[in-house]
Order: structure tokens, then sequence, then C-alpha cells
């Protein structure tokens, strides 16, 4: 095998293995006659998505709304209690344990609360996507920021350098490649985030309409929504993959970081 | 006139820590180039960090230009063993950016930056660095990455030059080669310079005045003045002269190891 075909080959590798399980998938369900209310074949999703995919798609928006909004909370958020956890010692001690047992709360048993305080819909449906999320992008700024060479410090230090500037031209920049990892992981979380919370107090969004569908066992509907999900994450995914690529090539040395 | 000098200074880390140096007496000539030789853990590093500001000593007086030392100078330059060039900037941001930092350079830096950036080539040019300004750190060698690394330390012109084992991680060929880099550029263009290392030669073949320290805590053991007639050619570190200077330094080295055992 050539080398080109080699890369060719790595690159259609993620479509070679979706498409195998999705037939895989059929067979089994052909094969061993399963029913579609129990597990619905590939070909009976496309066939609920064919009949409802304008619901689908409105539901859809809303949900990569709630995501979204929730998300860039969390980024901000978790951006600027980072740079406050990795710089300084104090806060990283006072914070840390809080936060700590605060992550480790179900967000699920949280929604509840957020709906006596918000009533249902898109509000609490944001706020959990922002609070599940928020984390790892904390974690990492901080983690980035702490671990700062303090050679490199010194060098900065003697010349003059304030603890801002120290921050800026450089803490900053170096803690980017763990700031996009965290983006990464939050992106996902926060999809889940906001699902949890329609399917508990909402209606509208994906997580309302697989609750609604399930009720009436419609199973066809329901994966419909999964497959939605599924691949917003994915596409969200892949957006800030590229992005990281763009900023960040010097922290893989110009290389694939797929390697 | 001295730039720097140390009056009976200590330094312990910590309340109850180990002394790191005791009693340390030393002065530093304008534009001397001056070594501190020593086993490893004899508190060279500290000495850095205290005439840097740093770090307080705990008992003694550290003056830098006349001035006690209270704080963080302003504009020292310094480099060590890692090369800690930012793998996001290239060569030439890399070596810039002192200038960006620097009270008397950083708020013209924006409207200056062409002239800046032709001192930095030139400065890269003169230590064989041409033609990697536009490239990033990772793509140079151990010892180019050495090289640019002195020149971040150089590029804004300080009072003082601290070096510390600049070349310790490098192999004995790109070593030499980067000993005649640094001693082109102060033959050039004097400076002053610390050098901390634990290389006998390097100290003898660059130095005007070499110093020896003791294993922790750190004292100064012997003082040694260099007279090898300047410039030195990478060739007097094979003559006699030479030699015998390396051994009584070794020698110096050679009792303080017997007597802490």
């Amino acid at each position: 095998m050539t080398f080109r075909q080699r890369k060719r080959l790595i690159q259609a590798s993620p479509w070679i293995l979706l498409v195998s399980l999705t037939l895989l998938w059929e067979v089994v369900c052909y094969a061993f006659s399963v029913p579609t209310y129990l597990f619905p074949a590939p070909s009976d999703i496309w066939a609920s998505w064919l009949e409802y995919h304008d619901p689908i798609m409105r539901h859809a928006t809303q949900t990569l709304f709630t995501t979204v909004t929730g998300f860039a909370i969390a980024v901000v958020f978790g951006l600027i209690l980072g740079i406050l956890v990795g710089s300084s010692p104090l806060i990283y001690k006072a914070v840390y344990p809080l936060m700590i047992g605060f992550n480790s709360i179900p967000k699920v048993a949280f929604v509840p609360v957020l709906v006596v305080w918000f009533g249902i819909g898109t509000v609490p449906a944001i706020l959990t996507a922002f609070l599940i999320s928020f984390f790892p992008v904390v974690v990492n700024m901080a983690t980035g920021l702490a671990t700062l060479e303090p050679e490199l410090e010194d060098v900065l230090r003697s010349l003059g350098a304030s603890k801002l500037d120290i921050l800026k031209k450089v803490a900053l920049p170096r803690s980017m490649p763990y700031f996009f990892a965290s983006l990464k992981v939050a992106i996902t979380l926060a999809f889940v985030g906001s699902v949890i919370s329609e399917t508990v107090a909402s209606n509208v969004g994906i997580g309302y309409l697989m609750i609604s569908a399930s009720s009436t066992m419609d199973m066809g509907l329901v994966f419909a929504g999964l497959v939605v999900i599924g691949i917003m994450g994915v596409v969200m995914y892949e957006i800030f993959a590229f992005i990281e690529k763009r900023m960040t090539g010097w922290a893989t040395r110009g290389t694939d970081p797929g390697f | 006139m001295d730039l720097v000098e140390f009056e009976n200074v200590s330094m312990r880390y910590g309340e109850e820590g180990p002394m790191a140096i005791e009693n340390v007496t030393l002065s530093v000539r304008e534009n001397e180039f001056v070594a501190v030789v020593g086993p490893s853990g004899c508190g060279k590093s500290t000495l850095m960090k205290l005439v840097t500001g740093l770090a307080p000593p705990s008992e003694g007086y550290v003056y830098l230009d006349g001035k006690q030392v209270s704080g963080p100078q302003k504009g020292v330059g310094m480099a060590f063993q890692a090369s800690n060039l930012l793998p996001w900037r290239t060569t030439l941001d890399n070596i810039l950016l002192p200038m960006e930092i620097v009270q008397e350079y950083r708020h013209r830096f924006r409207a200056e930056k062409a002239k800046f950036q032709e001192q930095g080539r030139a400065l890269l040019a003169r230590v064989g660095l041409a033609g990697c300004e536009d490239k990033f750190p990772w793509e140079l060698s151990g010892g180019m990455q050495q090289r640019a690394s002195i020149c971040r330390a150089l590029i804004h012109k300080p009072a003082l030059l601290m070096l510390d084992e600049p070349f310790a991680a490098l192999d004995a060929f790109t070593r030499e080669e980067l000993w005649c880099m640094v001693r082109d550029l102060w033959q050039e263009d004097p400076f002053t310079v610390v050098l901390v290392t634990h290389d006998l030669r390097e100290a003898v073949f660059l130095a005007d005045t070499v110093y020896v320290m003791s294993k922790g805590p750190g004292r100064i053991e012997a003082r040694k003045e260099v007279n090898l007639p300047r410039p030195r050619d990478l060739a007097v570190t094979y003559t006699d002269e030479f030699a015998e200077l390396v051994f009584e330094l070794r020698d110096h080295i050679g009792r303080i190891r017997e007597d802490t055992q």
C-alpha cells in the first residue's frame, strides 16, 4: 500500500466504520426479526426521520440553542475562574474542594431545583448545560496556568515583568492547548446537560421529543432523536478541533494531532 | 566600579531550612566576566536568585549598581540550561520578548517594531542564526535553541547577564562552539556576566575571575584571577598554563569533597 493510499484509508476510516456498523445493525434486526417497538433498524429510523423531520428539526434547533448558550456561559465563567484558581495558590486551595464537591452532584438531581426557581423550558436547560460543562474548563485552565515553568517565570520577572505581563505574554498562550482540550470535553457534556433537563422539565427540545415519543412506543422517533443529538455533538466537536488546530498548531509541532 | 556586591550574605529556604549559602562576600566589576563553579547543590542557583532579587537574603546585603537589592530587578538578562523559548513564537519574536517587557522599551515597542526587529536580526546573525528568524524553536537543534536563548537574554542590553549552566545539556563540540560564541559577543561589546557552571574548563576559558564554592552550605572557598591574554583562542585550552589553572581549581573542589565526607 502506498503512503498516499494509506493516508486516504485513515481519512475514510470513520465513515467506513459507521457504514459497516449501520449495515450490521440492519442485518441483525432483519435476521432476528427484532420488533420495531423494541429496537428499530436503521431503515426504521430513517423512515421516522422522513416522516417527522420538520418537528425533529424544530426540537433540534431548540436543543442546539440551549446547549450552545449554556456552553458559552460555561466557557466564559470557566475561563475566568480557571485563571483565578490557576494564578493564586490561595484561591486554588480554597476553591478546589468546593468545586469537586459541587461537581460530584448529579446534575439531573439539580434540575427540579432549577424548575422551582425558573419554571420549565429553556432556562433550566441552559443552566444545566452550563453547570455540567464548566468544570473541565476550570480544571484545565488552572492546570495550564499552574504548570508554568518556574525558570521561565524567573526570566520574565528579572526583566521586570508584572504578574499581568506574565499572564498575557506567556501563561495564557501556553495554556491554550489545555483550554481547547477542555472545550472538546465541555461541548459534549453540554449536550448531556441540556437533553437531561429537557427530558425532565420541558415541552420543547430533543429530550422532550424523545420522552413523548417513547411514551407512545414510537421507538423509531426516539432513535431518530438520539441520532440527531449524536450528529450535533460530532459537528460541534469537529468545529472546536478545527479551531484548535488553527490556534495551537505549535503544541503538536505542526503534525496532525491524531497521532 | 563594582556592579554587583555581596556582603556576608547567607540564605536559607524557609524558616528552619538548611543554609543554602553561608557568609558569601564577593564583588563583580563592570564588564567583568565572573564564573562561579562548585559541586552540584552548592547553592550556585541561589546566588543567581539573590543577584536578580527573586529571593531576599536571610542575612547580609546584596548590592546591584550601588543600590541594595530589595525586589526583582528590572532588566537583568538570564539564560538557563533549558532554553525556555516559547513554542508559539518564531525565533525572532522569541528574542524580542524582553523588548515587550523591559520598562525602557515596552512603551515604544509597537511604534519602533521594525527597528527592534532589525536589531534582533543583527544579533541572531552574530551568533550564526541568520536565516532562522522565522523558524519556530522546535525546528532548531539544541545548540541553536541555546544560542537563541542567550540572544534573548542580551537583546535589551542588560547591565548584567546571568548564565545558569547554559551549556550543560549540550554535547562537547556544540558546547565549545557556544563558548566561542559567548566569548565573541563579550569581546565585541563587553557586558557584565556571572556564569554559574560546574565545568572548570568552561570557567577558565571564559572568565576573568573564577570563584569556587563548597558543597552546601555554599561558601566561597577560593577566588582565582585568570590572566590568560585575550582574545582567547580555543587552542589555549590545550596549553600547560590553562591545564595548571584547571588543575588548581580542581584541587580546591577535591578538598571540599574530602572535607564533607
